[in-house]
């Protein structure tokens, strides 16, 4: 008995491994390798293991003997031979502007000879190996693990004696484009909040088929393809757009002043916006729909004005739709890619467009992959944060 | 005293859709101090009434007046009344005592003044102990009684309570009969109690107006009800009655003859009698005996269809008059336990117990009282094990009538 | 849930690898196997119009390999992906000469040996044909082009910008101007019109000083700028006149005014001098064809040839001499090469080093100032 019942429990498991491989392979395999890659750069070390090995007793500030110049010389031009210099210069390049192209000089000068003097000749080669900052760069991208990455990322740099500092505020890039996202999310999200719970309420407070028909104008959008509302929003809000050319036509504005909302922040807001009305209406809607009709005619029983009775007896019980409802959007508008990139223009990109250039353009996975981190940390922090003020368990999504 | 009635409703009707009439030109007044139970099956407008005495609904047209204050203009939370829902309507975000403390807060009243409030109404209703639960950690019935202590707690002069029983289990709802009943009594509140369950209103009020499709049939105090119906409906919705139905062939002032199916039946005319009028008797099952020729005025031999014994009593069924299920209740007495189905008996009542109404049923269409009973049997299960109308006791007979049959 | 909505912003840099992935293998399928075609990939409108008719049509009729054409807006990121993919699809590409040597570095392109390449007419080997550092390791054929500013006469009444210093002056010329939307060329301008002679221009630009120089002059026409990605945008903005004046590659200008006959000017002052080469994608499954492919667009009248059709010149010696007239109009293309002695009173020429030491960096900061 006790053992078919086993049987039967394992079996239900079973069913469910499908899902868990799914995920294991389509969630979890990428997510660990996108943080691995973020701290994890074993190229330079792969690729010059000698000189490494040798940097390891140098002291940090003199210049390296003839012993380090000559597996230097010997390692770039096996590297050389092989074309697979590029990768390593660049790395090296990151650290220290300019080593990129010293690296390469190096090498092409470096083919083919067998000096007496290494040092010398690596030094004729390009001036900069005379100096402690090219072997230091030359070492620092050499480290297996880095949290160089997540230093970008983060706005931070070190000094000439390796202190972690936040960059001049010029050199600035992650942190005010990251703090620009959180901002826009929590626009977004308020917006989002102030625009969807009126409607929430009136989906939950009215008869069935007219809170059908409601739920139905909620959702279309929700099913028709992003990528066509994004353009639909191009076509209202353009220059020559639709609500411009009806401003101009009811002689709001003129046609030299007609209003940029597309291509900018508002385009970013307004199309963001519209796409995540859905992810707060819904929740809030369930959770509305659990509150009775009797619970505000109750306080106004007991004698609380609408507003008494809607601050005191109707948002708290609202709030895990609140909170459910805004933690969906602010999560999906903290990560949200396409819209921006189509309508955000100059002004309306967010952490994630920098992502995807990183990913597409310019190619450096490991710094995509610590901003991804970033992000995906700022997203904990805030699950967190709402599971100590709302508590997860009761907040209601569907 | 012969000041204005506590609650007094003046030619309301109300209607939703502008065709339909929920209430229909309703007059009802309810004295300072009563009990009063507005009763009647589900869509007869006596929620409609409670909704609109709160503030919650707008007469669409009449007047409704408090005191003799008109409260046409009046929101809910300025008419001063306390209210019992349905489903208690607590706020469940809120503990015990902040629930009570929600309509004190709201018109300002001290925080110590409200202590004392809150301590005394959790006492009335002996819920002292309980201030720091929240809602779901109660029991129905104290959530019932949170929810009336919430009612009474700011100290309103009328309170009206919808369905406040239906959820609870039938101990429970008899225990809380008394409670509310006493607690009414002890504080001296007007009460506009509603429900659909007669034993309920029978037992709790001090007046009962009968609801059906949106007017009023008969409002009474129980005792008159039951044994005075003036209405068909009345006769038929409360307790159980026989109905027989027939035309008036004799009419005098005391009394009438009515030819029925079976034969002519002598009965009180309630309101006066012409011959050639439709009309139906009532006579309560109880009312009925076997007898010997000779006894009664009016005696009829029957067959014995149906025996069911309940306990203290048997319902016997019989064919009589045109109507199949005629239903004799005779007392588990030695002699009576004798008889048999299939016993051809004798039956008789007299003139007195026999009411002569006017038949509503044949000119309205469809079978009211038919509706009556199916629509209490699903309202609750409770019910339908708990024979209360006539039509639900012929049903559950009817019931047991198919499974010897089938 | 909260798992789910992290995966999905997580999941954004993976979904991307795979779409690229997805992408490049899904265009490359059908066409895996055509051995007896190359796909070449060029700047798209006019001049791959022009490399078409005086490269890739004659070297079909020659060889009978088919040149199948795409177009690209620069850069290696697309090279790159389709490497590390192993997908290759693309099988030559005409690339700036930074991109060409950084892609050459880091083993994107195929090696090419200089020597292989054909001789001048005189025999005068390819290597030392070529001008000085414009040829690298991987590359084949090339050419001088130039990013200047251009007008559109309709759009000035009174006075005309003449100078790189008009194109950031507002005041003098208000309205709206057309740039590239990168890094490269932008910079230099910006701190040419600051007054930096072009032949100190890197030397600045290595300073954070010098950089902050360029970006404040940015600044002064930032909310002025309208900016385009492919090289036959500008034309077509200054047709329409949504910009007054616009950066563009100098031969799409001359294609517009011989063409087209638009009322367009070019101001050469502070033109940006640059070169590019065609090179093979490392890996490519068609290497055979693409390489008979590169050798021929190497060959100077080839070369030259393209000069018939755009105001583009050759980047070998030989070839200056062979520039005639254009195909169609019989303009002599001569004064609207960028090389023209009239045309190089102030240019400065594209530091593909230095571009290819801080590219990254500057495209990186360039996108930030850019947002901000």
């Amino acid at each position: 008995m006790a053992l078919s019942l086993a049987a039967a429990r394992f079996r239900a498991a079973a069913l469910t491994l499908p899902l868990v491989a799914f995920i294991g392979v389509t969630f979890l395999a990428p997510l660990g390798t996108m943080l691995v890659r973020s701290v994890h750069e074993p190229l330079v070390a792969d690729s010059l293991p000698d000189t490494l090995a040798l940097l390891d007793e140098w002291d940090g500030t003199s210049i390296p003997g003839e012993k380090v110049f000559r597996a230097l010389g010997l390692e770039f031009q096996e590297l050389h031979k092989q074309r697979a210099l590029g990768g390593v210069a660049t790395r090296v390049n990151r650290l220290e502007t300019g080593m990129r192209s010293a690296v390469i000089r190096t090498a092409r000068k470096l083919r083919d000879v067998n000096p007496d003097s290494w040092k010398e000749a690596v030094i004729a080669a390009d001036p900069v190996w005379g100096e402690a900052k090219a072997w230091r760069a030359l070492q620092q991208s050499g480290e297996r693990y880095t949290a160089r990455h997540f230093l970008h990322a983060l706005d931070l740099g070190q000094d000439s004696v390796g202190k972690v500092v936040l960059q001049p505020p010029d050199r600035r890039i992650y942190l005010p484009l990251l703090g620009r996202t959180l901002a826009v999310s929590i626009v977004i999200t308020m917006l989002c909040l102030i625009l969807g719970y009126p409607v929430a309420y009136l989906i939950a407070n009215s008869s069935t088929s007219k809170a059908n028909l409601l739920l139905l104008l909620i959702l279309v959008p929700f099913w028709t393809s992003l990528l066509v509302r994004t353009t639909s929003w191009i076509v209202l809000l353009q220059n020559q757009g639709v609500i411009n050319d009806l401003l101009v036509a009811v002689g709001v504005t003129t046609d030299e002043t007609r209003f940029p909302m597309i291509y900018n922040m508002t385009g970013t807001l307004v199309a963001m916006t519209q796409i995540l009305l859905p992810f707060m209406v819904l929740p809030l809607y369930a959770v509305m729909r659990t509150i009775s009709p009797s619970q505000m005619r109750a306080a106004a029983a007991l004698g609380a004005t609408f507003r008494q009775a809607f601050v005191r007896v109707y948002w708290p019980q609202s709030v895990p739709g609140v909170a459910a409802g805004s933690l969906l959007v602010f999560i999906l508008s903290i990560g949200y890619y396409i819209t921006p990139a189509l309508v955000g223009g100059r002004t309306g990109q967010l952490i994630s467009n920098l992502i995807a250039y990183h990913m597409q353009q310019s190619l450096n996975w490991g710094l995509a992959a610590a901003l991804g981190a970033v992000l995906l940390g700022c997203v904990a922090l805030l699950y967190c944060l709402f599971n100590r003020l709302v508590g997860i368990e009761r907040m209601r999504f569907t | 005293m012969q000041s204005a009635p506590h609650v007094e409703f003046r030619g309301v009707s109300k209607t939703y859709d502008g065709r339909t009439m929920v209430v229909r030109d309703l007059d009802l007044r309810v004295q300072e101090g009563e009990f009063f139970t507005l009763l009647g099956p589900s869509g007869s407008g006596k929620t409609t009434c409670l909704m609109m005495l709160a503030g919650f609904e707008a007469p669409s047209s009449g007047e409704i007046r408090l005191s003799g204050r008109s409260v046409q203009h009046l929101p809910p939370r300025k008419r001063g009344i306390g209210v019992v829902f349905q489903n208690y309507a607590l706020f469940p975000h809120m503990t015990v005592r902040r629930n009570l403390a929600f309509p004190l807060e709201v018109r300002g009243i001290s925080a110590a003044s409200r202590r004392q409030r809150i301590r005394q109404a959790l006492e009335v209703v002996r819920l002292d102990g309980f201030e720091d639960r929240r809602p779901a950690e109660l029991s129905g019935g104290q959530q019932q009684r949170v929810a009336i202590a919430r009612a009474l707690v700011f100290n309103p002069s009328l309170v009206l309570m919808d369905e406040p029983l239906g959820a609870l289990d039938r101990r429970l709802r008899e225990e809380m009969q008394f409670e509310i009943r006493r607690m009414q009594q002890d504080l001296g509140v007007t009460v506009v109690y509603v429900t659909h369950d007669q034993q309920e209103a029978m037992a709790m009020s001090s007046r009962v107006a009968v609801f059906h499709r949106g007017h009023i049939q008969q409002v009474a105090a129980p005792e008159t009800l039951y044994e005075e119906p003036e209405r068909e409906f009345v006769a038929s919705f409360i307790g159980d009655n026989n109905m027989l139905r027939g035309h008036v062939r004799k009419a005098e002032r005391d009394f009438c003859d009515v030819e029925t199916p079976g034969g002519t039946v002598r009965a009180f005319p309630v309101h006066g009698c012409r011959p050639g009028d439709r009309s139906v008797l009532a006579i309560r099952p109880e009312r009925v005996s076997l007898t010997k020729p000779g006894v009664y005025t009016n005696e009829f031999e029957a067959v014995v269809e149906d025996i069911l014994f309940i306990g203290d009593h048997l319902r016997l069924r019989v064919n009589l008059c045109g109507n199949p299920n005629f239903i004799v209740k005779i007392q588990n007495t030695v002699g009576h336990s004798a008889v048999l189905e299939g016993d051809r008996v004798r039956i008789g009542w007299s003139v007195m117990d026999c009411r002569a109404l006017p038949d509503e049923e044949g000119g309205s269409g469809p079978t009211p009282v038919n509706q009556q009973g199916t629509e209490n049997r699903s309202r609750s299960a409770v019910d339908a094990g708990k024979p209360k109308t006539g039509r639900t006791n012929d049903s559950v007979l009817a019931q047991s009538h198919r499974e010897d049959g089938v | 849930m909260n798992a789910h909505h992290t995966s999905r912003i997580k999941l954004q840099g993976v979904v991307h690898a795979f779409i690229v992935a997805l992408a490049t293998h899904a265009v490359a399928a059908p066409e895996a196997v055509a051995s007896d075609s190359v796909t070449v990939v060029s700047w798209g409108g006019s001049y791959a119009e022009a490399c078409k008719k005086a490269v890739m049509d004659p070297f079909t009729i020659e060889t009978d390999i088919e040149v199948r054409l795409e177009s690209y807006n620069g850069g290696l990121a697309q090279i790159r992906a389709q490497v590390e993919t192993g997908s290759v699809h693309w099988d030559v590409v005409d690339l700036e000469f930074a991109d060409l040597v950084r892609g050459c570095d880091e083993g994107l392109l195929e090696l090419v040996d200089i020597d292989e390449l054909p001789p001048a007419a005189d025999g005068t080997p390819a290597r030392d044909d070529y001008y000085e550092g414009t040829y690298s390791e991987c590359g084949g054929g090339g050419i001088f082009y130039s990013t200047v500013y251009a007008y559109n006469n309709e759009s000035f009444a009174g006075e005309r910008p003449t100078t790189i210093e008009d194109f950031f002056d507002v005041e003098k010329f208000p309205g709206r101007r057309g740039m590239r939307r990168t890094a490269v060329g932008n910079l230099e301008f910006a701190l040419m019109a600051d007054g930096v002679p072009p032949e100190e221009v890197y030397e600045i630009l290595d300073t954070p000083e010098g950089l902050s120089r360029a970006f404040n002059k940015l600044d002064t026409i930032k909310e002025h700028i309208v900016w385009w990605e492919a090289g036959a945008q500008p034309p077509q903005m200054l047709a329409d006149q949504e910009v007054i004046m616009s950066t563009a590659y100098n031969g799409r200008i001359f294609n517009a005014q011989v063409l087209e006959q638009q009322p367009f000017t070019i101001v050469w002052d502070g033109q940006m001098l640059d070169y590019s080469q065609f090179a093979i994608v490392a890996g490519t499954p068609n290497l055979e064809a693409a390489k008979r492919f590169l050798l021929f667009a190497s060959r100077v009248e080839n070369m030259a040839a393209i000069g018939r059709y755009i105001a583009y010149s050759p980047t070998r010696r030989s070839g200056i001499d062979l520039i005639s007239t254009h195909h169609e109009t019989g303009v002599e293309m001569r004064p609207h090469m960028p090389s023209a002695p009239e045309n190089m009173g102030r240019v400065v020429r594209n530091d593909w080093e230095w571009w290819s030491d801080n590219g990254e960096e500057m495209n990186e900061r360039f996108s930030v100032w850019l947002s901000r």
